[in-house]
Formats: C-alpha cells, sequence, structure tokens
C-alpha cells in the first residue's frame, strides 16, 4: 500500500517537472523567439536524460565493467551508438548540414584522456553519466559535478607562479596570435593559444587523400563514417566479444548441442552480446540517432536567425556582457557536458569576486553568460531533470547523501575529470564520442586514454575492496 | 559509512552496499561471491539502479542464478546462488 502510494507520488513529480519545463520554455518563447534555440538545448538534454538514465548509459562504465566485472554491455552500447551517430553525421555533413568540426591532436589529448579516465571510476560516473545520475537521486554525483566545474574554471584560471612554468616558445607562439595581452593571463592561455592551436585538426573526409579517393559526398561516408568509426567499432565489438563472452558462451552452446561449435555459434555469441542488456543496446541505437538529429535542429536553427554561435543572438538582444570579446558564448551545436559546467564554476567565482574574464576560456572563447542565458548549461539541466522524470517513472528515484569515502572520491574524481577534459577540450561526450563519429582521429586517442586511466581506477578500488572485505571477514 | 558483508547461517550470507555508487555494488557483489562456496546463497541488498544491469549480467556470464529480485522502498535485493 505504501510503495502505491510511493510510486504515484513518483508519477506525479514526474508530470510537475515535466510541466514546469514545459511552462519554462513558453515563458522564454514570450521573452523573445530567440530563446527558441536555448530552448531546443533544454530538451535535447531532457531527451537524453531520459535515454542515458532508462540505458544505464554510462561511459565509465564501460570499460570499468569491462575490467572490474568483466561485463560488455556498456561498451557495446557505445560502439552501437557510435555506429548509429557517425552514420548520420556523415549524411548531415555530406548536405552541409552539420555543425561538427574537429579538434588538434596531440599527446595532450592522451595524457587528458587518462586523467579523465582515473577520475571517472572514482567519481562513479563519466560527465554524462553524473548528471544523469543527479536524476535519480546520487548525491556522490552532484560532489563529482561541483567538482568537475569548479576544478575547470580553478584550472583554466591561475596565473601566478604556475605560469612560471610555462615554456617559453609557448609564451612566443601566443604573442604572435595577437590577442589582447590582459586576456593572456593564465597558464592554460599560454598553453591553449601556444601550443594546442599550433597543432593540426584532423578530419579524414578533409584529408588529400581521401578527398582525392572519394570525392563529393563520398568522402564523409567513407572517410569520416566508415574507417574512423564503423570500422573500429565493429573490430572492437569482436575484440570485445573474442577476450570477454565468447568462452562462456561456446561452453554453454556447446553443452547445449552436444558437441563442436561453428562459424554460425560465433555469430550468435556476438549477438547474444549485443542484445545481453536489451535497454542498454537499444538505448545506444536511440541516443546515436538523438545526436545526429541534434545537429541537424542546431544547424537549422543557426541557418533560420543567421548565425553561427548564440552569443550573437544575445548581443541582438542586448546582452553584451554575456559575450566573450569576439561576440560568442559556449555553444557546442551538439552534445556536450563539461565546458558549461566550467561556466557555472566561472559564474559562481566570479559572484564572488575572482576576475574570471581574464582568461582566454571565458574572455575570448565562451564568454561568461548568466546562467538563465547560458544555452549549453540548459542541455546538462534538461538531462538531470529527464533522469529525474525516467527515475520517478520507474520508481528508482531516491536521494542518496554521500557519506565517508564516497564524498572524497566524488570531489577527487570529479575535479580530475574537470581537469582530463580542459587540455584535451573536451570530455567522454565532446572528445570522444563526437569527435570519433565526425572523423577525428583524435575520438580515438582520448578514448584510448579514458580506458588507460579506468583500468588504473579500477586497479586501485580493487585492491581498496579487498582490504574492506577482508576486515568484515574477520568476523566470519 | 560502512559496506556489510556477514555470515547468516549455513551457506547464507548477506552484504549491504545501500548508499554505494559504481562501481563498489558491483566490484563487492563479485568478491563475495568469490569468498562463498559453490551453492552458498547471497542476499544483496543495494540500491543503485545502474549496478543492478551490470549485475545481472555478471551473474548470467559466470553461471549463477539469480534466484529472487525484488524492490522494497527504493532498495533492490537480489538472491543469488553461487555456481
Amino acid at each position: 500500500m505504501a510503495d502505491q502510494e510511493n510510486n504515484k507520488k513518483g508519477q506525479i513529480w514526474a508530470f510537475i517537472i515535466t510541466g514546469v519545463l514545459i511552462l519554462i520554455s513558453l515563458l522564454y518563447y514570450k521573452a523573445n523567439v530567440y530563446y527558441i534555440y536555448l530552448v531546443v538545448y533544454i530538451w535535447f538534454g531532457f531527451a537524453y536524460g531520459l535515454m542515458l538514465q532508462y540505458g544505464r548509459f554510462c561511459f565509465a562504465s564501460a570499460s570499468r565493467d569491462l575490467f572490474a566485472a568483466g561485463v560488455p554491455r556498456m561498451a557495446v552500447g557505445i560502439l552501437v551508438a557510435l555506429i548509429f551517430f557517425s552514420t548520420i553525421q556523415a549524411t548531415l555533413a555530406s548536405t552541409n548540414m552539420s555543425t561538427f568540426h574537429p579538434a588538434p591532436i596531440g599527446i595532450q589529448v592522451l595524457i587528458s584522456g587518462i586523467i579523465f579516465g582515473v577520475g571517472m571510476v572514482l567519481a562513479g560516473g563519466c560527465a554524462s553519466g553524473s548528471l544523469y545520475k543527479i536524476g535519480e537521486g546520487n548525491g556522490t554525483s552532484i560532489l563529482a559535478i561541483l567538482g568537475i566545474s569548479f576544478g575547470q574554471a580553478i584550472f583554466v584560471d591561475l596565473g601566478g607562479v604556475f605560469n612560471s612554468f610555462v615554456p617559453e616558445s609557448w609564451k612566443v607562439s601566443s604573442a604572435a596570435k595577437g590577442l589582447p595581452p590582459d586576456k593572456v593571463t593564465s597558464w592554460f592561455d599560454y598553453y591553449l593559444t601556444g601550443y594546442v592551436w599550433d597543432k593540426a585538426s584532423v578530419q579524414l573526409s578533409h584529408t588529400k587523400a581521401i578527398a582525392n579517393a572519394f570525392p563529393g559526398a563520398l568522402k564523409y561516408f567513407i572517410g569520416d563514417s566508415l574507417l574512423n568509426a564503423l570500422i573500429p567499432a565493429v573490430l572492437l565489438i569482436i575484440i570485445i566479444y573474442a577476450f570477454y563472452t565468447r568462452k562462456g558462451f561456446l561452453k554453454k552452446r556447446s553443452k547445449a548441442k552436444g558437441g563442436a561449435t561453428g562459424f554460425g555459434d560465433e555469430v550468435s555469441g556476438v549477438w547474444n552480446m549485443l542484445t545481453a542488456s536489451k535497454r542498454t543496446t537499444i538505448m545506444g541505437i536511440l541516443i546515436g540517432i538523438t545526436a545526429g538529429l541534434h545537429i541537424y535542429v542546431m544547424k537549422g536553427m543557426q541557418l533560420k536567425f543567421g548565425v553561427n554561435n548564440f552569443g550573437q543572438l544575445l548581443t541582438r538582444m542586448g546582452h553584451t556582457a554575456d559575450v566573450s570579446i569576439r561576440g560568442t558564448v559556449f555553444d557546442p551545436g551538439y552534445w556536450y557536458i563539461t565546458s558549461q559546467e566550467a561556466q557555472f564554476g566561472g559564474w559562481v567565482l566570479q559572484k564572488f569576486g575572482w576576475n574570471m574574464r581574464d582568461n582566454v576560456f571565458f574572455g575570448v572563447n565562451n564568454g561568461l553568460p548568466e546562467l538563465w542565458r547560458n544555452p549549453a548549461l540548459w542541455m546538462s539541466i534538461g538531462i538531470i531533470l529527464g533522469a529525474m522524470v525516467m527515475s520517478l517513472m520507474n520508481k528508482e528515484f531516491k536521494f542518496k547523501m554521500p557519506k565517508g569515502e564516497l564524498i572524497a572520491w566524488g570531489l577527487l574524481g570529479g575535479t580530475l575529470m574537470g581537469m582530463g577534459s580542459r587540455p584535451a577540450l573536451g570530455c567522454n561526450i565532446g572528445a570522444f564520442f563526437i569527435r570519433v563519429a565526425g572523423g577525428d582521429p583524435g575520438g580515438w586517442l582520448f578514448g584510448l586514454g579514458m580506458v588507460t586511466g579506468a583500468f588504473v581506477g579500477v586497479k586501485f578500488f580493487n585492491w581498496w575492496s579487498e582490504r574492506k572485505m577482508a576486515k568484515e571477514m574477520e568476523a566470519f | 559509512m560502512a559496506m556489510k558483508f556477514e555470515k547468516t547461517g549455513e551457506g547464507k550470507f548477506m552484504l549491504d552496499v545501500c548508499g554505494y555508487v559504481c562501481p563498489h555494488p558491483q566490484i563487492y557483489c563479485k568478491k563475495s561471491l568469490e569468498k562463498m562456496a559453490e551453492g552458498d546463497v547471497l542476499e544483496m541488498v543495494f540500491d543503485n539502479p545502474s549496478s543492478a544491469e551490470t549485475i545481472v549480467q555478471m551473474l548470467d556470464q559466470a553461471g549463477h542464478e539469480l534466484l529472487e529480485k525484488k524492490h522494497e522502498g527504493g532498495k533492490i535485493i537480489f538472491r543469488i546462488q553461487k555456481a
């Protein structure tokens, strides 16, 4: 009876949250039609939140559960999402309807991925996973997101003694960029403008070899999708099958058949692995399609208003203090997580008197809009609320106050994720998922780093939990 | 906050990891089963829904039997027999 009462309450709350979001969307529309751009982010965020929670879709889980429990469900889910997303992304690129842009490749991407990977295991979720877990009532994830937010904001603004470690070559190269000196003040500014900006960005469809071999639209399908995403994704699925589920599956098959197994059984084994967690795989397909649709709608909005960044619309509405000196705010044009959280951290610190606009990250590139005018931040809020609605509807919402060791893991993991995502210019979504699907091989470099970092994190947790188990078993 | 792993009877064990988030419930579940003998039964109580999906697949792959699963006020209870 009490359970039924709670279920009903949960459903009522799910309707209230959805209703409030609809009301907020209408209010924005009434205030100015330009805010439709921001409203689109809210609802795509909401859709991601619904799907992430239902599919238990967390990038941390992909490598962590593989190493810790031998379970491939999430690794498979991500690869399936990648296959669908990259195909749609290639279609959009071939029709000039893509907002994707590659990022500079270098060793910094791998190192950042490792730091991020350790962080996501400690925090119990990746950047997007932590958001959906907040929606489930997970207090540790709130700490992780606070770690990501403030970790990044402080990381990009540290100057003073940290600048003494900056190589002279970065300073020389940075000075040649002609940026206002009062905006180049932190170590990260020199790193970004004097090192990262000098690195090449690669998108396979734009390389000479691919563009010459496959002229026209084909270069996007062959270069960006097939070569950079589909073939590696299929190979990884086969490798994961071979190392993690093949032996057990064939043993069961052989027992059931009472004889030897053949190629058909191997195909069944791969299919069995793909469908072992239906909710994760189905959500992988839907997330892949939604991420593609998101790009299409954002590009449509940009064409409709004749802009390529929401900062231009904020300027038209008179909110000039929100934007950077370039007239821009952070507006990725697709699914992205960490930069908007950095803006949240920066916004709070700015309110406490810390000058956050005297650096390239906020002052030149991303601006520091008021929270309620920050489009990508609304996407993050949408993810939290979408996940909350889904968990309330499925009776899975429960607020869990972080206690004991989890406080340390959440904050430390979040801060490491923040520190890992900034130098790579993105997280598990922006630096891995989107880049790989868009034809940027640098995404795989970040992915390799994430997996390596996750391996280290799992080793640590294995050691930690073994100690605790031994203590418990003393009483037996 | 502490996890609890107790022997509750002959061949019976209890693991309580309520409050713990990923990856702790799945790691503690795996380690608990490693400490038990074939045929022993583990009652596992946790409240992190994301862990459930992984644990179910982990049990299936290892051949352990999920005898019962139920929800009680935000908590998830699994009864698992070790293979």
